[in-house]
Formats: structure tokens, sequence, C-alpha cells
């Protein structure tokens, strides 16, 4: 019953290395934009919120797959040449995911009390230093702990890569496992689901990690709980915006 | 020209013709499960034996952390295994549901610990018997709460139709990507696909704002 085991886990593990990049690439990308977006969305400036608000409705609103199928398929036709699956793959998880992330950067920014930005007024720090020294470390304690989710959710869009035949490790059960192992789909499948379980599992770690140490910059006291639990989203305190839902 | 009009306009009516009732097929069945099965997940999480709760709770962190595409070719391909011979939609229909029945039941879990405690003091106080106070007490308060989170995930399911793609079904992107495929002209459908999804999840989202009005969300 379990023969053809170490096949399967080695099979699956050559297909690690891609599922890793493709979510690590993902989350740079869709860090940066969330931050660049997010901040954009409170300019005092209303072209910039537009632009914004049109970038986070966008790419929040279209489906994942349809957004790879365009990438893969569409833009080649539009710019004239071909895209390598894997960078088409890492900027469509980019782009969609900084979508969401913009709202988490907004929601935090928005979170801090308004005395903090009275009090950097009067200490007459420039809107510069007002947002780098005083706003954004006690909004990042707050954003951490939505990002971890974020995060979670953009390793399992990965798997979308699939479609563009980027052979990362659902590629390698759905395209060169099963059809030979058609019997053994479960265990096969099983495999995959604990290869992504334990790298949610890592996202998680370091998510928490990354929260203590944000709350110990502010000076806060992290909260006690265990290093494997992510904290989950208020549910009901969700405010929708247009294309919206939650992850 | 690499953008046509006269395409753009012959293709419309068959991602839509072909398209749309499955995408809207799959996301209302989807919910239904969701919903339905969502409840079930909170109840047993809630559940005194300690067993039930630890292995509902693990199933849920697991159906979360992993990609409800592995888990839509677990269930394509395990099924027949158990002799259950379902259609491409049906699978999927299973597959969402028990995907976001995950999320829902977190949804509900928050809904019923929003009701005060003083309800269920009052329950006790009148000595209504447990099924009783769930039912007539408690639910009622905290069902009406919910429903627009819950409708915030109808949202996402929406946009995640497309994955049936993989196991041959045609909602708006499968019909779009067939329709590409069999013309070798990309362009339009797949824009159109998107366009659908925009104005779909748009005016979802619109619905859904107007559902938090009238029921009050609380914080």
């Amino acid at each position: 019953m379990f023969d053809n085991l170490s096949l399967f886990v080695s099979t699956i593990s050559r297909g690690l290395l891609l599922t890793v990049e493709a979510t690590v690439g993902g989350i740079l990308i869709a860090t940066v934009l969330s931050f660049v977006f997010g901040l954009a969305m409170l300019s005092r400036s209303r072209t910039v919120r537009l632009v914004a608000r049109i970038y986070v409705e966008i790419w929040r609103g279209t489906s994942e797959v349809v957004q790879l199928l365009w990438i893969y398929f569409v833009l080649p036709v539009l710019i004239g040449y071909r895209i390598v699956p894997l960078v088409a793959g890492i900027v469509v998880l980019g782009l969609n995911f900084g979508a969401y992330g913009a709202e988490i950067v907004r929601g935090a920014v928005q979170s801090v009390p308004k005395a903090q930005y009275e009090g950097a007024i009067a200490l007459n720090l420039t809107p510069a230093q007002r947002m780098r020294r005083v706003i954004l470390p006690q909004a990042l304690v707050e954003m951490v702990p939505p990002f971890n989710n974020l995060f979670i959710q953009l390793l399992k869009g990965s798997a979308l890569l699939t479609m563009i035949t980027v052979h990362e490790m659902t590629y390698q059960a759905r395209e060169v496992l099963i059809d030979r192992n058609i019997d053994q789909a479960w265990l096969i499948w099983t495999l995959v689901l604990l290869f992504y379980l334990v790298l949610a599992i890592l996202i998680t770690i370091g998510m928490r990690l990354l929260e203590r140490w944000a709350a110990r910059l502010v000076g806060r006291k992290p909260d006690e709980r265990s290093i494997f639990s992510r904290r989950k989203k208020p549910v009901l305190a969700e405010t929708v915006s247009a294309g919206g839902g939650p992850l | 020209m690499i953008w046509d009009w006269d395409y753009f306009w012959e293709a419309l009516p068959i991602v839509v013709g072909d398209g749309l009732w499955i995408t809207f097929q799959v996301t209302l069945l989807g919910s239904i499960v969701a919903y339905l099965l969502g409840m079930v997940l909170a109840l047993l999480r809630r559940s005194r034996i300690r067993v039930v709760s630890t292995v509902t709770w693990a199933f849920i962190e697991f159906i979360r952390s992993t990609p409800l595409l592995v888990q839509l070719f677990f269930l394509f391909f395990v099924f027949p295994d158990f002799g259950l011979k379902f259609g491409p939609v049906t699978t999927g229909v299973i597959a969402l549901g028990l995907h976001y029945s995950t999320y829902a039941a977190e949804v509900y879990r928050a809904g019923i610990e929003a009701v005060p405690v003083g309800q269920w003091e009052a329950a006790t106080a009148l000595s209504l018997p447990r099924a009783r106070t769930w039912r007539a007490v408690i639910l009622p308060q905290a069902i009406p709460r919910v429903l627009p989170a819950l409708g915030n995930y109808t949202i996402s399911m929406v946009k995640e139709t497309p994955l049936l793609l993989t196991i041959g079904v045609t909602d708006i992107a499968g019909a779009a990507f067939q329709e590409a495929s069999s013309t070798y002209r990309y362009v339009e459908p797949i824009t159109i696909a998107g366009l659908l999804f925009l104005v779909l999840s748009y005016s979802a989202s619109l619905l859904v704002r107007w559902l938090e009005r009238r029921v009050g969300t609380l914080h």
C-alpha cells in the first residue's frame, strides 16, 4: 500500500522549490504593493487615492484564475513576447494579494489612535517622519496577524500555477504521478496536502516571530499565544469594499 | 489590430451563455453546503466532549491551510475509489462547500460568542432545554448578524469557481478559455471573463453592504 511512498514524496519534493519560489516571490511583491497602494489610499490627493482604489478593485474583483490566463495567454499577444510561466505566476500572485494587502495596510494605519498624529504634529515632525517614526511602527503590530492569513492564502493560491504549467508541487502530482498511480490517488493527494500544511505552519511561525519583534519595537509586551497559533481575524467587523469579500 | 470589437460582441454571448449559469449554480449550491456544514462544524467545535472539539479544530485548520485546488483533485480522484460516481459539477460543489464551510464555521463561532452571556443565563433561569436554548434564543440572535460576513465568503467563492475548469466544468472562465482555444484568439474572451467577474463581485458586494446596513454589523 505504501510501496511507492518514497517515489511519491521525492516527486512532489521536486516541485517544492518552485512552490517556495513562487510563494516567496509573490509575498515580496505583494508586500511592496500593499504598502505602496495602502498608503496611497490614504493620500491627500484625490487622483492618487483614485488610482489606488482602481488597482485594488480590479485585482480583487477579478478571479485569480482569470488573471493567470490573462497574463499568460493575452498579455503575450498584446506585448509581442511570451512570459516565463513562473514569472507570470509570481506577478499575478503579487498583484492579486497586494490588492488585499493594501486594504490591510490602510486599515492598520487608520487604527492608530488620532492622538499619535496630534503628538507627532506637536513635536514638529515632518509628515514623512511622522509616518515612518510614529505611525507605521505601531500600525505594523496590527498588520502582522492579517498578513499571516494573507500569506497563507497566497501559498494556497500558488497551487493554481499548475494551470499555466509551472512545475510546482500540485503539477508534479497532477501531471507526473497521478495517471500511472491512479489507484493510490488518495495517498498522493494526502501527501501534497501535508506538504502545503507544513509550509503554512512555517509561514505562521515566521509571522509570529515577526509580530513579537514588531511588538517589542514599540515597547509593547508580546501576547502570550503559542508561536504556532495564528490570530483569527474579527470576521464580524469586516467592512466590505466593492469587488471584495475577505480571504 | 489586436483588439477586435466585432469578435468581442461575437464572443460575449457565448461566454455568458455557456458560463454564467454554471458559475451561478455552483456558487449557490456551494454556499448552501458551506453554510449548513459550517454550522455543524461550529457546533461540533463547541462540543463539551474534548475529543470532538479538538478533532473539529484540527479539521478546520487543515482545510483552511491547504489549497482548494488540491482538495478538489483529492475529491475528484478519490471519490471513484469509494464507488461514488459524481459528475464534475457535483464534485466541484462539494469541494467548494467543504472548503468554505471551515470559514463559515469561524463566522458562526464569532456570531455565537457575540450573543451576550445574559441570554444564556436567562435561558438557564427559565430552565429551557439545551436544544431549545440554541434554537429559540441563541441562533436567532447570532445568525442575522453573521449574514454579511457569510455573504463576503460567497463573493470569494464566485471568484474561485474557475478552479473547476481543471476538472472540466465550464464556468465563465472555462467557457471563455474554451472559446479562446477553439479560435486561437485569446484576447477578447479572457478579457470578457475578467470583466464579468468584476461586474459580478462588484454587484454582489453592493448587496452585502446593503445587508450589512440592514442587520447592523456589530463590532
